[in-house]
Parts: structure tokens; C-alpha cells; sequence
């Protein structure tokens, strides 16, 4: 009965988006709806085929299938992130690789969003998925909530992220920055979104152990204020159900805080909480060593995310935002300072009594330079947010470079040190299949992002400088286009580093689908649910 | 002689007795340092709220202790530049365009702040260097003017623009598109660009640049003159130099024959331009002074 009404919902979802398609008022909407048909489509057929085989999994036994697609997935949007972000740096060296055949599709402004989408909400996005639900299994000793809802999220999630992209190419965008996807995509992840908050929630509250540990804490501080953030930024009117455009509640300045509101929290909920908490399961169990503090683990917990959502102003000073609110989104950026660094102190603190493995463990290498450059950018993040600072930061690449020491830095470092860490695990392997190539990830992965983030300092203050140089009498000195002439050296630096975080993500897919491949398979692996104490 | 004292060993400290899966926790108490800088940031963050605008009321907010105001900031730093110069700006504006160059102190800032205006609101089509850009871009470091290149003159093209629609003073000429409105037949049209070509002194095709003269007498000489060197009152082109605003070549005079071309300038002073009168005789003043003014 339950099967023959999924049947119907889907095929119904395909012949209403088939009948979108055939009504849409743009190519972008058109495109998507055409995705849609194509995807519900699928999971009809697929829904067929697997009718009447009855495959009853033990509710002892973990959920492991979704975790091993989000892995893969996780591996193959870095890669697509990671390739057009240097296709992107080189754009920005030579004008000439924006062609004119391929204005308005493939040039640097249709590029970008679909690079931060992508390195953010595909390669990160799936990284959170994975990772929480294999920790969430793990600490709660109890299988995933809800059957396969958690395949349904992730193929949802999936799906969400190429009608996305598919958009942006096609001029579907919002023109909010990390919130570009139009309404009709906006509405489908918001429903994924509310889904996953059921798988995970769902999950804790059948646990089988007494209390929740602290990865779980961030994990549902970040699906939680995610899905908050998303919903008040998009607020906003179709101007048809057929098209893609859309028209914001919010105007003006209130429409600007709302927006930085949401994407100073998207890095502060989905690139630090969300990440945190695969730092408090992977570093423990990396290392074998007890976590370093549970009060601070406390404390900076409230601490952060009662501050992280105020310190959105600090993205608009010096702009028609009253001064009061850029005072206030300041001080709680300062104030943030600490609550930041209390996880950086207690991922760190945990490796004391083990900083040994640090040379024989590339893997807890790459963690341990993930949990600094958290530190490292979540000092610089506070000391740009004072105002003075911002006026010489402001609008600049300083602003990039900062964005990728955290992006680059932890966000990437700890992922890779989560996938080398999952994969054997997942796929009953004994080891990874060579720490030598591990070691070649991490360094140029390190090289690149010290090229990266040093050339946009440079790069940043130069031309911050040179914007607001005056002479004496009161005239500009500089004309726009000597800053961006000044800036070409520090343009190729940039490209080359993130010639070298690429290579060393393509080494890293290697290593792991060998190690699948190549390494025998061991009987053991812990997909028994079992209590700790 | 004393011994140094054996440090105690370090106090063991305890796990919380929780464990999920192999993940224990130390009971650490929180660094002391961590702790105290916090209350300093948030004690610093507390004092700089009252010193500052910061806490939202029902109609507007705490002005702070300071009254500090960013707007009222950049105000005054405005206003002190405006008040500085306000005595060599009003000179500029009421000495005879001609004559500012006679006064050192005069030319020196006009020319400087003409530079900064120039930097600021030209370069987008003119280039950084003022050598111009391919597309219709004039090179403003010769001495081939379109419109005539004398300080008065330049200074009414700035001021007013070229071929724009908001300002009715704006220069205005048309080249009719002789092949798009069927005016002249492609052969006709190759015809003449063999001649420009051969006035301009490069290679052409010498019967097809004989037949393309006569061409030439009929259609263009009104405005390019019947010698090819142009008529600044139309801003028509001089096209026996080297110099080209589109290009030379025999597919680009082709191409501006059949469809013409109207490139439009902004009107940058005047009742609706943005710049003030001061700016425009300054920029006029700077671009005569490039080289080729007259």
C-alpha cells in the first residue's frame, strides 16, 4: 500500500513537472523542470524494479549505504568545486579566457557562484551529510531514523545542487550571494532540508546512550539555524509559477542585513558548527585520545552560536546600514573571538600525550593544520570585522584570501582527514592504500593554500591602499585600473595554488578509490550498533 | 647547596566517565586564559557599545557617549578638502579658459585635479594612459581631434558629450549607413573603401580605387571634404592620416561604410551632467595639456 502511493506521488511529480516544462517562461526554468521529470522519473522506475523485494535490514545494524554515496560524492564535487574555483583564478589573470563565445554562460560572473555553490553546499554540503550521519549512528549506538529517508535526503540533496547549477548557467540566479538558487529550488531544498532534521533528530532521540555527545550538539545547531537562515533569507514572491524569477520581500537596506545576516551565519552555522562537530568525532578518534575538555566543549558551544548570529552587520560597515548595527554587529564579532577558539583549543589540547603521531600520521597531520588554520582565520575574522581594519579591507581580496584560509584550511583539511578516515572504515578495508600519497595531498594542499592566502593579503592591502590614496589636496591618486594592473603577479600566485589544492584533491580520489579497489577486503568493521557503556 | 625541588607529578585529571564510541572526555577545567580573555572581550565590547551607537530604541538608537557618527565623518573630511581648495577653485572657475595657463599656481592645480578627474571618469573608454581603446576610443595624446582640439573646444565637448540623448547641447553628426539603407551597392561600397584606403596610403586595388573616388565625391565629400581630411564641425573623420577610430583594414572600413558608426560620449557637465564646472575645466585643461592640444 505505502509502495503504491510513493508510485503515484512520483509518477505525478514527473507529469507535473513535464507539464512545467511545456508551460516554462525561461530556459532556466524550463531546464530544471525537465530535471525533475527526469529524476522522479527515475526513482519511479526505480521504485518498480525494487517492488516485492521485501530487503529488511537489522535495525542493530547501521546504516552505511548512504554514508559510502556521500563519500563519493563528497570526493567528486571537490573536484568539480576545486576546478572551476582555478578555472575562475585564471579567468581573473587573463581576461582573454573569458571567450566571447561563451558570454553569459561560461565567463567569470556565471562562473563564480557556481564555484562557491559548489565548493560550500556540494563538496561541503555532502561532507556534513556523510559525516553526520556516520557519527550520529556511531555516538547514538542506533541505526538511522526512518528507514530510507536518509537515501531520499541525499538524492534530494543531489538533486537540489544540479538544478542549482544548472540555473546559474542559465541566468537563474537571486543575485544573494551564497543564496543565488531561485525560489522553486529554494522551496525543494527547504523540504530535503526538514527531512534530514527528522533523519538526524529522529536518530538522537532513539539513541541507545544516555546522553548526546558533543559532536551531535553541532551538528543540530547547524541543520537547525541553516534551515532558519534559509527560509527568511528567500523570502519572496514568484513572479510566475512557471518561471524562475522572483521578487524579494525585503527591500533596500533591510533586504542587504537580512542577506549578510544569512551568509555570515551560513560560514558561522554551515563552514563552523556544522564542521566543528566532525572535528569533536574525527580528531578523538584519529588520535585514540580522550577529548581534551567537556566544559569547554560547553561553553563554547553556547558561547559561539549565541554570538555567531549577531556579528552579520560586520559584512556592511560603512554602507547605509545605521551606525548603531555596525556597532553592534563589531562588538559581537570581537566577543566571538574566544568562543571560536574554544574548539580550536580543544581540538588541539585532545593531541596532547599523542603529538608523536603527528610524524607518523599524515592523516592526524592534516587534521591537526585544519584545527590551525580554524584558529588562524577565526582570529583574522573578528580583527576584519573591527571597523577600522574593514576600511582598508573592505571590497578587497584580503577578503578572499581570508574566506579561503577558512575554506581551504579547515573546511577542506578536515574533510580530507574525515574521507581517509571513512573510507577504509566504510568499506571494510584494513588501511588506506598508501599514507606516502596521503603526505603528497598534505603538502600541496598546505603549499597551495599559503600561496593562496598570501598573495591575497598582498594583494588585498595593495589594493586597499591604493583605492583610498589621496593627495594632499584631496584627489584620488590612483585610477581603478592601476589596482587591477598592480594585482596581476599576485593573480597567478593565486591560480597556481589553487593548481596545487586541486592536484592534491585528484591525488586524494586516487589514493582512496584504491584503497577500495586494490586493498582486500577484512571481515571485521563496526556496523553493529552497539552501546558504549 | 639546595636541590631543586621535584615537581609533584601532575594532578590526574579525570574523564567524566562518559563514552561514545571509544570517545571519552577529560574533565579539564577551562584555560585561564581563554576564560579572561573573553570577559575582557566582552567587557571591551560592553564599553565600546556605550561610547558608540549601538543599542536599538523604538525610534532610532543610543547615540553613545561619543555622538560618533561615520556619515558626520566623512562630511567633515569633505568639507575640510572643499574648504582648502575653495579659494583656487573659485579662481578657476572665473579665469578665461585661455588665460589659467598664465598663472602657475592655477595651472598646477587644475592640472592635478583635472589628472584625478580624468582617473576617475575617463579611463573606462580613454585607457589609463589616455592612448585610447580600439572600438571607437579616440587616442587623446595626438594632435587628430574630432571635434577640434583647442582648450574652448575641448572644453564644450566635455561638458555637453557627444551623440547622447541627455543633454539636447550634446555634439550631434550622423554617418548615414550606406549599405544597410541600400544607398550605395556592395560593389560601390567596395569601390570607395579601396579609395580611403588609397588616400590614407596603403595598399588598394588602384582600378577599383579610381572608380571608388568618384563613389567618394558623391557620397562622403560632404562631410569628410573631397580631399578625405575631414570637417571638425561635423566631427568627421580626417581619413588620410594613419590614425582610425575602428580600424583601417579593408573588412572594418567595409563594415563602417554599410552600417556606420555613432559613438556616443556622456555629457559630464552642464545643467545634467554630474561633474561641477570646476572638474570639467579641469579635465579640459588636463586633456589639452596630453600633447596634441592647440
Amino acid at each position: 500500500m505505502w509502495d503504491v502511493i510513493k508510485l503515484v506521488v512520483l509518477g505525478a511529480v514527473a507529469v507535473l513537472a513535464a507539464y512545467a516544462a511545456t508551460q516554462a517562461r525561461d530556459l532556466a526554468y524550463m531546464v530544471n523542470a525537465a530535471t525533475v521529470m527526469l529524476a522522479a522519473g527515475i526513482a519511479f522506475a526505480w521504485m518498480l524494479r525494487a517492488r516485492g523485494q521485501s530487503v529488511s535490514a537489522s535495525p542493530l545494524e547501521y546504516n552505511d549505504g548512504v554514508i559510502r554515496a556521500g563519500v563519493i560524492a563528497t570526493a567528486g564535487w571537490a573536484i568539480v568545486g576545486f576546478l572551476v574555483g582555478t578555472t575562475i583564478a585564471f579567468q581573473l589573470a587573463f581576461p582573454w579566457l573569458n571567450p566571447e563565445w561563451a558570454q553569459g554562460y561560461l565567463n567569470f560572473g556565471k562562473l563564480r557562484p557556481l564555484h562557491t555553490s559548489a565548493v560550500i553546499f556540494a563538496f561541503g554540503g555532502n561532507a556534513l551529510l556523510a559525516t553526520s550521519f556516520y557519527v550520529v549512528q556511531r555516538t547514538s549506538a542506533a541505526r538511522l531514523f526512518g528507514g530510507n529517508l536518509a537515501w531520499f535526503v541525499f538524492w534530494g540533496y543531489q538533486l537540489f545542487i544540479v538544478l542549482a547549477a544548472t540555473g546559474y548557467i542559465l541566468g537563474a540566479t537571486q543575485s544573494k550571494e551564497y543564496a543565488e538558487p531561485e525560489w522553486h529550488v529554494d522551496w525543494w531544498l527547504t523540504f530535503i532540508w526538514v527531512l534530514y532534521l527528522v533523519v538526524f533528530l529522529g536518530t538522537i532521540m532513539k539513541r541507545r546512550e544516555p546522553h548526546i555527545y558533543v559532536a551531535n550538539w553541532f551538528y543540530l545547531s547547524f541543520i537547525v539555524t541553516i534551515a532558519m537562515l534559509h527560509i527568511v533569507n528567500n523570502l519572496s514572491v514568484p513572479v510566475s509559477f512557471f518561471g524562475s524569477k522572483s521578487v524579494q520581500l525585503f527591500a533596500g537596506v533591510q533586504d542587504a542585513m537580512t542577506q549578510w545576516w544569512y551568509g555570515h551565519n551560513a560560514v558561522g552555522f554551515f563552514l563552523t558548527a556544522g564542521f566543528l562537530g566532525m572535528m569533536y568525532y574525527f580528531v578523538p578518534k584519529q588520535a585514540e585520545r580522550p577529548v581534551y575538555s567537556y566544559k569547554l566543549s560547553i561553553v563554547h558551544f553556547w558561547a559561539l552560536i549565541f554570538l555567531y548570529i549577531w556579528a552579520g552587520p560586520h559584512h556592511l560597515h560603512y554602507t547605509a546600514l545605521p551606525d548603531w548595527a555596525s556597532t553592534l554587529g563589531m562588538v559581537m564579532s570581537i566577543a566571538l573571538w574566544m568562543p571560536s577558539w574554544g574548539g580550536m583549543i580543544n581540538g588541539l589540547m585532545t593531541l596532547s600525550g599523542a603529538w608523536d603521531k603527528l610524524r607518523t600520521d599524515p592523516v592526524i597531520r592534516m587534521m591537526v593544520v585544519s584545527v590551525g588554520f580554524y584558529g588562524m582565520s577565526t582570529f583574522e575574522g573578528p580583527m576584519m570585522a573591527i571597523k577600522a581594519v574593514n576600511s582598508l579591507s573592505h571590497y578587497t581580496d584580503w577578503t578572499i584570501g581570508h574566506v579561503h584560509s577558512g575554506a581551504l584550511g579547515w573546511n577542506g583539511m578536515i574533510t580530507f582527514g574525515a574521507l581517509y578516515f571513512l573510507v577504509p572504515r566504510l568499506w571494510a578495508r584494513e588501511r588506506l592504500y598508501s599514507l606516502t600519497l596521503v603526505s603528497w595531498h598534505f603538502w600541496l594542499a598546505t603549499i597551495g593554500i599559503v600561496l593562496y592566502i598570501s598573495a591575497m593579503w598582498v594583494s588585498g592591502i595593495m589594493q586597499g591602499l591604493m583605492w583610498r590614496e589621496v593627495d594632499d589636496q584631496g584627489f584620488l591618486v590612483n585610477a581603478f585600473a592601476d589596482t587591477v594592473s598592480a594585482m596581476h603577479p599576485m593573480y597567478l600566485t593565486r591560480a597556481l595554488g589553487g593548481v596545487l589544492y586541486l592536484t592534491g584533491g585528484l591525488i586524494m580520489c586516487y589514493n582512496l578509490w584504491a584503497t577500495v579497489a586494490k586493498q582486500p577486503r577484512v571481515a571485521s568493521a563496526s556496523v553493529a550498533a552497539v552501546p558504549a557503556e | 647547596m639546595s636541590k631543586k625541588p621535584v615537581k609533584s607529578p601532575k594532578k590526574e585529571v579525570q574523564t567524566t566517565g562518559h563514552s561514545w564510541d571509544g570517545i571519552e572526555e577529560y574533565n579539564n577545567p577551562l584555560p585561564r586564559w581563554w576564560l579572561w580573555t573573553f570577559y575582557i572581550c566582552v567587557i571591551w565590547g560592553v564599553g565600546y557599545s556605550v561610547l558608540y551607537p549601538a543599542w536599538p530604541l523604538i525610534n532610532g538608537a543610543t547615540p553613545g557617549l561619543l555622538g560618533h557618527s561615520t556619515r558626520a565623518d566623512v562630511a567633515a573630511d569633505i568639507a575640510r578638502f572643499e574648504a582648502a581648495n575653495a579659494p583656487i577653485v573659485e579662481k578657476l572657475v572665473s579665469t578665461e579658459l585661455t588665460e589659467i595657463a598664465n598663472d602657475p599656481e592655477l595651472i598646477n592645480y587644475t592640472r592635478n585635479a583635472g589628472a584625478a578627474v580624468f582617473r576617475t571618469w575617463c579611463v573606462q573608454c580613454h585607457g589609463s594612459g589616455a592612448a585610447g581603446n580600439p572600438g571607437g576610443y579616440p587616442n587623446l595624446l595626438d594632435n587628430d581631434w574630432l571635434w577640434g582640439g583647442d582648450v574652448e573646444t575641448i572644453h564644450t565637448t566635455i561638458t555637453h558629450g557627444i551623440r547622447n540623448t541627455d543633454d539636447p547641447d550634446a555634439r550631434y553628426s550622423a554617418m548615414p549607413a550606406f549599405g544597410r539603407d541600400e544607398l550605395l551597392e556592395p560593389a560601390q561600397i567596395a569601390q570607395v573603401v579601396q579609395h580611403v584606403r588609397a588616400i590614407s596610403g596603403q595598399e588598394h586595388d588602384a582600378a577599383l580605387a579610381a572608380d571608388g573616388a568618384v563613389v567618394f565625391e558623391e557620397n562622403c565629400a560632404s562631410c569628410h571634404m573631397e580631399d578625405g581630411t575631414g570637417d571638425r564641425t561635423q566631427g568627421a573623420p580626417n581619413l588620410t592620416d594613419a590614425i582610425w577610430l575602428y580600424g583601417g583594414d579593408v573588412a572594418t572600413l567595409t563594415e563602417t561604410v554599410t552600417n556606420a558608426r555613432f559613438g556616443v560620449m556622456p555629457n559630464w557637465g552642464g545643467e545634467f551632467g554630474r561633474l561641477t564646472e570646476a572638474e570639467v575645466r579641469a579635465v579640459a585643461l588636463y586633456v589639452h595639456s596630453l600633447g596634441g592640444g592647440e
